[in-house]
């Protein structure tokens, strides 16, 4: 494991971290990256609002199907 | 419901929650609200819906390994460096869409396009909160293939969300 993560690397660390605790050195990695990167900033914070969003939904009762 | 997919599979879980209901109400000692003791058991008969049809129907998982869960076609989506081809974007007010309903129209078109495997397992996770080692469990799929099918299904979906949602916002 790297310190210096790319985008793609960052990207699929932040969908795992969404999922499991992720170890010392990725979150470690992963604050380094971002603190560097708009991208993956925007991308870390539209996982979360998925996260909510799916939270949210209120279901199919009032969409019913075509 | 989608994770019901069709409409008869959730009017069935519904009336089979309803007798389950009925047939364990002694088990109902009130420690809960009516509501929360039937979504509880609606939950369990969702999974085992969704454990039924992945027994059922194993090949969807079986015989679609490399398009569900082939890690290789996210390259498009970055350079060879490892950047994004395209950035991700800020989304102006995301918490004003969860008030809107035509948003939630937009995120189930955004979901229906994601493949049967991915989409399960997806809402397994977001929706009903289930740790990934189940649904690997459930799916009968490798620890490995489930992230990639999460991965996918974010991967996927916030690409879905950006250009039909929230790009009329984008400057």
């Amino acid at each position: 494991m790297r310190f210096n993560l790319n985008c793609k690397e960052t990207s699929r660390l932040l969908s795992q971290g969404q999922d499991a605790r992720l170890g010392l050195t990725e979150r470690i990695a992963l604050r380094l990256h971002l603190r560097v990167c708009d991208a993956c900033t925007h991308f870390s914070a539209q996982l979360q609002f998925l996260r909510q969003a799916m939270q949210s939904w209120p279901g199919p009762e009032e969409n019913p199907p075509e | 419901m989608l994770q019901l997919r069709d409409e008869s599979a959730a009017e069935d879980a519904v009336q089979e929650t309803l007798m389950a209901a009925i047939q364990g109400a002694s088990g109902f000692a009130g420690q809960s609200s009516v509501r929360t003791w039937l979504i509880g058991i609606l939950k369990h008969k969702v999974i085992d819906h969704l454990r039924r049809i992945s027994r059922e129907k194993p090949l969807t998982v079986a015989t679609r390994p490399v398009e569900e869960t082939d890690i290789s076609d996210f390259d498009a989506l970055f350079v060879a460096d490892g950047h994004w081809a395209e950035a991700p974007c800020a989304w102006s007010n995301p918490d004003q869409s969860l008030q809107q309903s035509r948003f939630f129209e937009a995120l189930e078109r955004c979901l229906k396009g994601l493949p049967d495997a991915t989409a399960r397992a997806f809402m397994m996770r977001e929706v009903m909160g289930i740790e990934t080692d189940e649904i690997c469990k459930e799916l009968r799929i490798s620890a490995s293939n489930c992230w990639v099918m999460l991965y996918r299904a974010r991967m996927s979906l916030r690409l879905c969300l950006e250009q039909t949602w929230f790009q009329g916002e984008r400057e």
